[in-house]
């Protein structure tokens, strides 16, 4: 329990209604995307400066209270839940962009800034910015940071780490730590602390200013719809683009409960009856993409889709991705409650890891919805189950679970892009050997001497920092949120 | 002391037994005195493409494998390293590259090693086999170790074995040679393009006998590369000073003659320089300088002098940092490095006998 100095303190950092810990004003930041957890904080916190979250990120230090740094709240993975009685630093107030370079093609922005504000505001210089996670109109950079956030785009763009040039980040004990540049070279002199930062889930402390590059928005897209009647004929699809020599800024597969959702919500006027939809998008100079269309166009009349649609004006190709962006909170139309994994395989190994999954998918009798980022092998089955049955969530995370040793076991890993966070250190330990482990925690040791930013994720430990959640979100459950 | 050791194991052991260690690979960069109490791992032995997955768009490789080696056989399906590392033909390594972070020209279209790097192994000052990333093309398990070794200049652990991504490789290239009157003038016509649709490959320039000599490549299908070398002309002609424009269809010995530093073959020192473009004219007026040769449209110098000191100097005033690429030096590292204190803490934990160079 904090102890009433301690509130005295952060309520001289963050006074009034920034600094919430009133029983009712806490329950919206019990839980995060991932609903199936939950913990209640001692103290919220609202910074509105920089100064202030770097005079709280050294009060927690010194006082030995754990922080977690929090933007919309979107992790999958349970990254921002909160730590059970510790402190909440709420970043949405900062969210201000900074500056917009046009000519170097920078922006530096706040950790609050919402993803899509980004594009948005460059967009009158014809520029954007990349990463384009499905949550993208409400989640955060400071968020995309920590968990190295991708999207629909990233094989051929990378992910958020691929796209941050600089940074100025709070380390766990309040040291200030700047790195990189504006040039497109980032740190380009010692280790990338960058790419060691980003990723690293809150264990490292928080990013307070960020230098995104921008691109130029492509002059044209291409973007195909292809219907299969079954998984495996758009599996090899994707291979089979693949081996043509074409490099699409997507591809995308939906399976048939994914795209039945997904159409009950968007209509976004997917093929009916498909059993896969294959989704690729070519971008680029006109002339260039014009010919990769064409190629592209035989290789999919060649890989047996029996319905090829081809979006004629932005709007039809907004739409396309709308339903596929919105695929996962379109689920949970069809069920009360859904776990999503996010593991990876090799490309080649698609064909076999669904085919594991169907199996699975029968041994457990639980329903499951497939969309998944096809060109990077990104699974992202999404596991329906009742939360209301007892022991309902426990069998959904144990199929969660051998699917994330499935993934291992062809070679992938456990997760692409939603981070570790608390639903999955405990398989870290399939993947890295105990040496590896071992560095780890002393990379995390060095770094955060006392363990007071975001422990209990990522790594596997002993702490409990959260209780499960049967059911619905405690805003749900308070009847202010619904999924409809 | 050298030692040759042939197995990642080998070289845990030596490290193990050692009391400071520096590891040598293809000895295309500078070069620094080696003090008697330093034992030199000459990773020679640990070469060859360990797989290469063509439908995967990946390939792991031991650490000293040569360049050279990797991208022929990359060529032989299509494939290549977008991020195109200097000094390949000059008998670079795979490890060298990631360990001095040295992208070259093509790393425009794509982005540098950091944005390739999928997986690495290597040997902290432990004497641990550590393993960070993975195989595959996406993965956020684990810190980051395989991008926090891009630029880590053996001071943190030995890489034995790495993991890239690919691409496939345009099947065509073809390169226009612009003049303007300055290097200004070569820069405002690199922001004048920042927000086009043109997809460069390269776009490198630099000032010599009165003259600023630019050279944009683009890549692509065969049959739209010149109608895309036409419309850019054009473009060019109407929207920036450029004074004349040719076009180089056999490209590809002029690019590889700037990935092998040919402008600066007279110089004994050649230092790269990351660079916020916003900077370039700054730095492009020191008297420190000889010749600046500038790449990834005025992101990136390579510079020549002969006097490191005043360069590094120079680098400190203006806020920038550079890496001799070629010359002697006991810290190849010029410039500032605010970030020192959070290396600090990394180097600790991996490296908390000092066997390794200090950071």
């Amino acid at each position: 329990m904090l102890t009433s100095t301690f509130y005295t303190q952060l309520a001289e950092i963050c006074p009034g209604n920034r600094c919430l810990t009133r029983a009712v004003d806490l329950l919206p930041y019990e839980s995060d995307a991932l609903t199936a957890f939950r913990a209640t904080p001692g103290a919220v916190v609202l910074p509105e400066t920089e100064a202030e979250v770097i005079a709280l990120v050294r009060l927690c230090h010194q006082a030995g209270v754990p922080f977690v740094a929090r933007g919309s709240g979107t992790s999958l993975s349970g990254g921002s839940l909160p730590i059970q009685d510790g402190v909440v630093i709420a970043l949405n107030r900062l969210n201000a962009i900074l500056k917009i370079d046009p000519e170097q093609r920078t922006a530096v922005v706040q950790p609050g800034v919402i993803n899509l504000n980004i594009s948005k505001a460059v967009a009158k210089h014809n520029l954007y910015y990349a990463p384009d996670p499905s949550s993208q109109s409400i989640c955060t950079i400071g968020g995309n940071v920590a968990f190295n956030s991708g999207g629909a785009h990233c094989l051929k763009y990378g992910m958020t780490s691929n796209h941050v040039l600089a940074m100025r980040v709070v380390l766990p004990d309040g040291e200030v730590v700047e790195m990189g540049s504006e040039s497109v070279e980032g740190m380009g002199v010692g280790p990338d602390l960058i790419g060691m930062f980003i990723g690293s889930e809150g264990l490292f402390g928080i990013a307070l200013e960020i230098t995104v590059r921008l691109l130029p928005i492509p002059e044209q897209y291409r973007t195909v719809l292809a219907a299969y009647d079954s998984l495996e004929s758009a599996g090899n699809a994707v291979a089979a683009v693949v081996a043509s020599g074409l490099l699409p800024g997507a591809m995308e597969i939906m399976d048939k409960l994914a795209l039945k959702a997904a159409e009950t919500a968007v209509q976004a006027g997917y093929p009916a009856g498909a059993v896969a939809l294959l989704i690729v998008e070519l971008e680029g100079e006109a002339e260039q993409v014009e010919h990769e269309f064409a190629q592209l166009i035989d290789v999919i009349k060649a890989s047996g889709a029996y319905e090829i649609q081809v979006a004629e004006t932005a709007a039809q190709r907004a739409k396309i991705w709308k339903g596929r962006k919105g695929a996962f909170s379109s689920v949970g139309r069809l069920s009360p409650d859904y776990v999503v994994q996010d593991g990876v395989v090799p490309r080649s190994q698609l064909g076999k890891a669904l085919a594991e999954i169907e199996r699975l998918s029968a041994d457990y009798g639980l329903a499951v919805a497939n969309v998944f980022h096809a060109g990077d092998g990104n699974l992202h089955p999404l596991i329906l189950y009742d939360g209301r049955q007892p022991g309902a969530l426990e069998h959904a995370e144990a199929f969660a679970g051998e699917i994330l040793k499935l993934c291992i076991a062809l070679g992938g890993t456990i997760t692409g892009e939603h981070g570790v966070g608390m639903e999955k250190r405990a398989y870290m330990p399939l993947l890295f050997s105990e040496t590896d482990m071992d560095a780890m925690y002393a990379i995390r040791l060095a770094v955060d001497t006392k363990l007071v930013a975001n422990p209990g994720k990522k790594l596997p430990s002993d702490e409990a920092p959260a209780l499960k959640l049967h059911g619905m979100h405690p805003l749900e459950q308070a009847g202010i949120i619904s999924r409809e | 002391m050298s030692k040759s050791p042939t197995t990642a194991a080998e070289v845990a052991k030596i490290v193990n037994a050692a009391t400071h260690v520096t590891a040598v690979g293809g000895r295309s960069k500078w070069t620094f005195p080696a003090a008697d109490t330093v034992t030199e791992i000459d990773l020679s032995q640990l070469s060859g493409i360990v797989a290469y997955a063509p439908d995967e768009y990946t390939f792991t490789a031991k650490a000293n494998t040569p360049l050279v080696e990797i991208i022929n056989t990359l060529a032989a399906r299509q494939q290549y390293l977008p991020f195109d590392p200097l000094l390949a033909n000059a008998g670079a390594t795979l490890g060298g590259t990631v360990a001095c972070n040295t992208s070259g020209s093509g790393r425009l279209r794509y982005g540098g090693v950091r944005d390739f790097i999928l997986g690495v192994r290597f040997v902290d000052g432990n004497g641990n086999v550590l393993r960070g990333g993975g195989n595959v093309v996406k993965n956020a398990s684990g810190f980051d170790l395989p991008k926090f070794m891009v630029g880590s200049l053996g001071r943190y652990g030995i890489m034995t074995e790495i993991t890239m991504k690919v691409f496939p490789k345009p099947a065509a290239f073809g390169t226009l040679v612009l003049q303007f009157e300055s290097v200004a003038a070569a820069l405002q016509a690199s922001f004048a393009l920042a927000n086009q649709p043109f997809e460069l490959d390269a776009f490198d320039f630099r000032h010599t006998n009165g003259s600023t000599t630019a050279w944009i490549r683009l890549g692509g299908l065969p049959n739209t590369l010149q109608p895309r070398l036409t419309r850019l002309q054009t473009w060019l002609q109407t929207h920036t000073s450029v004074q004349t424009i040719d076009t180089l269809l056999e490209d590809a010995a002029h690019w590889q003659g700037i990935n092998a530093l040919a402008f600066a073959a007279d110089s004994p020192n050649v230092v790269k320089i990351p660079l916020p473009p916003r900077k370039l004219l700054h730095l492009d007026e020191d008297p420190a300088i000889d010749l600046a040769h500038y790449y990834c449209a005025g992101n990136v110098a390579l510079v020549t002098t002969t006097d490191i000191t005043a360069l590094g100097s120079a680098l400190t005033r203006l806020g920038l940092n550079g890496l001799l690429l070629r010359g002697t030096a006991t810290n190849p590292q010029l410039g500032t490095r605010h970030w020192l204190p959070f290396a600090q803490r990394i180097k600790t934990a991996l490296d908390p006998h000092q066997k390794f160079l200090e950071i």
